[in-house]
């Protein structure tokens, strides 16, 4: 598989690690639940549950022998068709992240 | 029918005129005791124990494609028990158990072949790390043996002894493991299930789980409603696409796994030996060809297909570990979809809807599995209980920290 790079463009997929579904971007946030158990329910499902579907899944992979930028990549896991690539702090900000 | 050398020779004699079909192909009734979704190795095992050991009735196995085309025909036929964690060891030993009186128990040749696996160590560390897990091993009732560098010489003197980086210093050795003619297995527990009235439904791809009252009431199929007391759900590959029918998210992944046969060899390996250096296990078939594998490729995937870097690294692998083999030529590979789950180990537990139960999460070790799989799920359905050996294989224990972790990576489906 070829990864396009936002900057750095067509690079083979093996410069990059595999993290998992993007939505590992989205920790809950401990502080902000009622109480505990609602909390650990969150970070239950946050860590162990997955979408895991056939077809489109957007993804973080890291360019680890590279330019080490994160990115979230749409990927057809029947295909393996890559159809976008952004990094994965422009998808953050996007949603107001780090402001 | 019954199978026997007798009915080979009669047979013979009589220009082989009376084989008939070894299972029937019935259309699917409009309902059913037991459901199981999925006709691979595990769920025609479940349909089998279910009618021989449970003595239930009315039994269906659907299958969308046809029996045994997933990864029960796809795998590396590897059987062993050779497992560390108390959740897992008394299962997989009860499983080697199991293959050694299958072909007995269900009257076909499976090719059950006890050759022998050997895990080879590079190193004091891993030498320590074998010989606690050969104690664990024996500790539940399995056989496990340490040998030195001169018994693994004199086993395979062809293997690279004295690589300046990994030395190979022994192994420990699993005398019962070995490997099986995986298709015969799904074939074998077909024809058992169908002799008992299970009906093997194939074609027949499920695209909805009903339920109504906290309970489930049957499936959609590509052939029709068909309705049922009891569903249970053995997909592995394909988990988390059937459990979004009742929207469950599931705690695994689905990941690619290669494998890879080279021409034929005269007799080379006659047991099944993995690397402890890099990821690489290998056997020989009778007809000779190396049957070998290694890592997943590491990203989610449905496409029973991998990429070239993990072809390039078994390759090295198998390179590193015995050079002679640098000539051979490969003649297939193929890949399968593995339920890669949170900490490497499979789950078979009921769900929160009412006869609604689940099998899967099997990574890449679900062939050796296969009976003993088959059995605690049919032990499960029927009693509403975990089988013995199976009870830490619970949805739940990710939330409470009991995890079955024989790596020891964490929450990272690709690193197991």
């Amino acid at each position: 598989m070829i990864i396009n790079h936002p900057l750095l463009g067509p690079r083979d997929a093996q410069e990059f690690t595999y993290l998992g579904d993007a939505a590992l971007m989205d920790r809950p946030d401990g502080m902000a639940f009622p109480s505990a158990e609602a909390a650990q329910d969150a970070f239950h499902d946050y860590l162990y549950l997955r979408d895991n579907p056939a077809g489109e899944h957007r993804e973080l992979w890291f360019h680890e022998q590279g330019d080490r930028s994160w990115l979230v990549v749409t990927r057809n896991t029947v295909t393996h068709e890559i159809t976008k690539v952004e990094f994965a702090r422009d998808v953050a900000r996007r949603r107001g992240r780090s402001k | 029918m019954r199978y026997s050398g007798f009915r080979v020779i009669a047979e013979a004699l009589t220009g082989h005129k009376g084989w008939k079909p070894a299972w029937r192909d019935p259309e699917p009734q409009s309902s059913y005791d037991y459901i199981i979704v999925g006709g691979g190795g595990h769920g025609l095992a479940t349909a089998y124990y279910l009618a021989k050991e449970f003595k239930q009735a009315r039994i269906a196995v659907l299958e969308k494609g046809y029996l045994g085309g997933g990864n029960v025909g796809r795998n590396t036929t590897i059987i062993r028990s050779n497992y560390l964690l108390d959740g897992n060891e008394p299962f997989y030993e009860f499983s080697l158990k199991l293959w050694e009186g299958l072909e007995q128990d269900f009257n076909y040749n499976a090719m059950v072949s006890q050759r022998g696996i050997i895990n080879l160590y590079h190193t004091d560390a891993q030498r320590d790390a074998y010989t606690r897990r050969g104690n664990a091993m024996i500790l539940h009732g399995a056989d496990a043996e340490l040998l030195n560098r001169d018994q693994v010489r004199a086993m395979y003197p062809f293997l690279n002894f004295d690589n300046a980086r990994f030395p190979i210093k022994g192994a420990l050795m699993q005398r019962r493991g070995g490997t099986v003619r995986h298709d015969a297995v799904a074939w074998g527990y077909a024809r058992g299930a169908d002799m008992r009235g299970v009906d093997l439904i194939q074609n027949c791809e499920v695209t909805g789980i009903r339920t109504g009252g906290g309970r489930v009431t049957g499936v959609d199929t590509t052939r029709g409603f068909i309705g049922a007391k009891k569903v249970g759900v053995a997909v592995a590959g394909s988990s988390s696409k059937v459990m979004s029918h009742v929207n469950m998210r599931l705690p695994m992944e689905s990941h690619v796994l290669q494998a890879f046969v080279s021409e034929g060899l005269k007799p080379l390996i006659d047991g099944v030996m993995t690397y402890g250096a890099g990821h690489f296990y290998v056997s020989q078939s009778d007809k000779g060809g190396l049957v070998f594998g290694g890592d997943i490729d590491g990203y989610n995937s449905y496409a029973q297909r991998g990429n070239m870097p993990v072809v390039e690294d078994v390759a090295e692998g198998g390179m590193s570990l015995m050079p002679l083999i640098g000539r051979a030529r490969l003649l297939r590979s193929w890949g399968g979809i593995m339920d890669m789950s949170m900490d490497g180990s499979p789950i078979i537990d009921k769900t929160d809807i009412d006869g609604l139960y689940f099998n899967g999460g099997w990574c890449y070790g679900g062939f050796k599995a296969t009976p003993a799989s088959g059995w605690c799920f049919a032990h499960l359905m029927t009693t509403d209980q975990p089988h013995p050996t199976a009870t830490a294989y619970r949805f739940d224990r990710f939330r409470k920290g009991l995890m079955i972790d024989e790596k020891g990576q964490g929450a990272q489906p690709n690193l197991h």
